[in-house]
């Protein structure tokens, strides 16, 4: 019996189904499936999670869009908890039973560095969206990475306060992984420019109050603190430091990169100086910049889709997504070995982190240029100009 | 090291030693009536400050933190009247000599752990992984007032009256009102009291209420400095719960001295060790007064050994 009470011939109906099942299966071998592996949840979440959100927008945007060279994306996340074993076996699963042709992520440099050999062999090319500078170093076929080196980070730091006149340094950091590796990378490259360290300390990540660590800076006769850390220690730093009456510049690392840290420290924020992305600024850049246009789009679209502001994060999976399907379209082709050798040919390719120019020897692509110094002016991020 | 630095290291104990008491304060009360070691205690902190940032938003200060006190009083009582009690009485049996919460302690302690992190979940679905603040009661961020060369966050005057506040009315009311006598004699012994007529049951209940009133008002008061979100109750909780047994649980006059004790410590450890060593001292101290005192350092030996801990 038919619900509609609309007389239904047999033929009609298998003819029917028939017809579906062949349209299914027609838009089912079309589509380009992409693995993600992210950290959506666990410790690293407030990286993974915006890129989980930004990559399932891109790919809807995308698709709506008509797709990459007529065929639609599959995109087909999974969620590491930032844990480097799940991501190897993920990366495997991915490349085993789900058949991808590519895979973005992981979030972490630990786990980035964990399947990095194994898509290299298995021949599947890998864009990851995290910092380390051993992820592309020495270069793999296969392998690519969209943040700017974490050198570049310390670097552009340096460079502003040695413009600034400043020799002796106290350098803060949260005892986690990225707190130790900018410590180490700070102390590394302090005395190309003339800097000293005179201070060098590590503070548990969960800390609620520094102002005795700050004290200890005072002490030391410091001329400028870095701190450097992801965690709400940002804040908690910048207003000890007013509280106990420390008037020194304070520089911050790209992890301060988050308008709720500012809202945080409330006026005690005014004046840092930390080196990022340009995403931040996006509306501050002169209109002659290549980036600006699509650093509006993404905020703009980013928001509208989740009711948060973007982050710098979740532009690094923009970026693997973006250098993916622009590969793929100019392979015209989903052969693995195809899209790495077009993805090693992307050249003048804006994105969120900056300008990509890959190479042979270069697999990240993205040069000192992709780092702005920036600063806080009446609670909102600005571009940074010497006094 | 010059003598204004020297002011500068004790008020930043100071700071320590006001947010270490007035969080150890809410450990102790839950301890007085069942002995037991509420691990949700951190929770009712968060609760605290994650409420008042929310009310604030709508309500003037003082409303807004007299709102988040009430909310997370409910909290506590609701918690032991579906939890501590009705599962308390499964564990024990019916047939269990002591009745009421006496009888599986380390049980109800573990559950109290579970209780925190149901709580924490449930904060972490309602405000999100962000950090989350309070204004300051008086001035703002960065402001500062200066005693001899010493600079300070006017929070910590707030900070240190909520402390002093709390403790006299708690001693007070333990002292000096019936109630607080009842609660008392549960904790020494509850079939005893129950056989004088006191409703054991109901203490218990009203003794995780005053204990998630205490934690949110902490929680509201040391926002401002701290900060909050979901998942800062348990290191607030571990460094309170660490305060408590330094001082000797059940002792409000303890938690407040050894608070500051252990926060003017650990502000001057930092002179000689690293920060990352910070929390070292302070456990370190812990042990040795455990060893020689295990009643803690102001603790008595008989209440000591009464416990069934």
């Amino acid at each position: 019996m038919s619900v509609f009470h609309v007389p239904c011939p047999k033929v009609l109906r298998a003819a029917l189904i028939f017809t579906a099942l062949a349209l299914s299966t027609q838009v089912f071998a079309a589509t380009i499936k992409i693995g993600a592996i992210f950290a959506v949840t666990g410790p690293a979440a407030y990286l993974g999670a915006p890129e989980e959100k930004t990559a399932k927008l891109f790919v809807e945007n995308l698709n709506k869009a008509g797709g990459v060279n007529g065929s639609k994306i599959e995109l087909i996340i999974k969620d590491s908890g930032g844990s480097a074993e799940k991501a190897l076996s993920f990366a495997k699963q991915l490349v085993d039973e789900n058949e991808v042709v590519a895979i973005i992520g992981p979030t972490t440099s630990g786990e980035s560095m964990a399947i990095r050999e194994y898509c290299n062999t298995a021949k599947v090319p890998l864009v990851s969206c995290a910092a380390a500078e051993t992820i592309v170093v020495p270069v793999l076929p296969f392998v690519f990475k969209t943040p700017q080196k974490d050198s570049y980070v310390a670097k552009w730091a340096f460079q502003t306060m040695k413009d600034s006149g400043i020799t002796k340094l106290a350098v803060v950091a949260s005892n986690t992984g990225f707190g130790s590796g900018g410590k180490a990378q700070l102390e590394k490259y302090a005395p190309e420019f003339g800097i000293t360290v005179v201070l060098s300390e590590q503070y548990d990540p969960a800390a609620t109050d520094l102002s005795s660590l700050l004290t200890k800076v005072k002490a030391s006769g410091a001329q400028a603190l870095i701190n450097w850390s992801i965690e709400p220690a940002q804040s908690i730093i910048a207003k000890n430091m007013k509280q106990i009456d420390l008037n020194i510049p304070l520089y911050q690392s790209h992890g301060f990169g988050n308008i709720k840290y500012v809202e945080a420290a409330g006026p005690a924020a005014e004046g840092i100086i930390f080196p990022c992305g340009r995403l931040l600024v996006a509306d501050l850049l002169p209109a002659s910049d290549p980036q600006k246009k699509l650093l509006q789009k993404y905020n703009a679209d980013y928001k509208a889709a989740y009711g948060e502001d973007a982050s710098t994060f979740g532009g690094h999976a923009y970026d693997a997504i973006l250098i993916l399907t622009t590969a793929i379209a100019q392979a015209k082709s989903t052969d693995p070995e195809k899209i790495a050798s077009a993805i090693g040919k992307i050249k003048n390719l804006p994105g969120t982190a900056g300008v990509f120019n890959m190479s042979d020897t270069d697999h990240n692509g993205l040069g000192m240029d992709s780092i702005s110094m920036l600063t806080v002016k009446n609670g909102k991020f600005a571009l940074y100009v010497k006094k | 090291m010059n003598i204004d630095i020297l002011a500068q290291y004790l008020f930043s104990g100071l700071i320590y030693g006001s947010i270490y008491a007035v969080i150890a304060l809410g450990f102790n009360i839950v301890y007085n009536a069942t002995g037991i070691i509420n691990f949700a205690q951190g929770e009712f902190v968060m609760l605290g400050g994650l409420l008042t940032h929310s009310f604030s938003a709508v309500l003037p200060l003082p409303l807004a933190i007299l709102t988040a006190v009430a909310i997370t009083a409910a909290v506590g009582g609701l918690l032991e009247l579906v939890f501590i009690r009705n599962i308390g009485k499964l564990i024990r049996g019916k047939g269990s000599v002591s009745g009421g919460s006496g009888g599986g302690v380390m049980q109800l302690t573990i559950m109290t752990i579970g209780l925190s992190i149901g709580l924490r979940e449930i904060a972490l679905k309602i405000w999100g992984e962000q950090v989350q603040t309070v204004a300051f009661f008086s001035g703002t961020e960065s402001s500062s007032l200066s005693i001899g060369g010493a600079h300070f966050s006017p929070q910590l005057l707030w900070i240190m009256g909520a402390a002093a506040l709390i403790f006299l009315l708690l001693t007070g009311f333990f002292k000096y009102t019936l109630s607080g006598q009842a609660m008392r004699a549960c904790s020494a012994s509850r079939t005893g009291s129950r056989i004088c007529g006191i409703k054991a049951e109901a203490m218990v209940t009203f003794s995780f209420i005053l204990a998630a009133a205490i934690g949110a008002a902490a929680g509201a008061v040391t926002a401002p400095l701290t900060q909050t979100h979901y998942a800062i109750g348990t290191g607030l909780a571990i460094k309170g719960f660490t305060v408590a047994v330094f001082g000797g649980l059940g002792n409000s006059g303890a938690a407040v001295a050894s608070g500051f004790i252990l926060g003017i410590i650990e502000s001057f450890s930092i002179i000689i060790f690293p920060e990352a060593f910070k929390d070292v001292v302070s456990i370190v101290l812990l042990l040795a007064v455990l060893f020689a005192r295990p009643s803690g350092l102001f603790g008595s030996r008989e209440a000591g050994r009464l416990k069934e801990f």
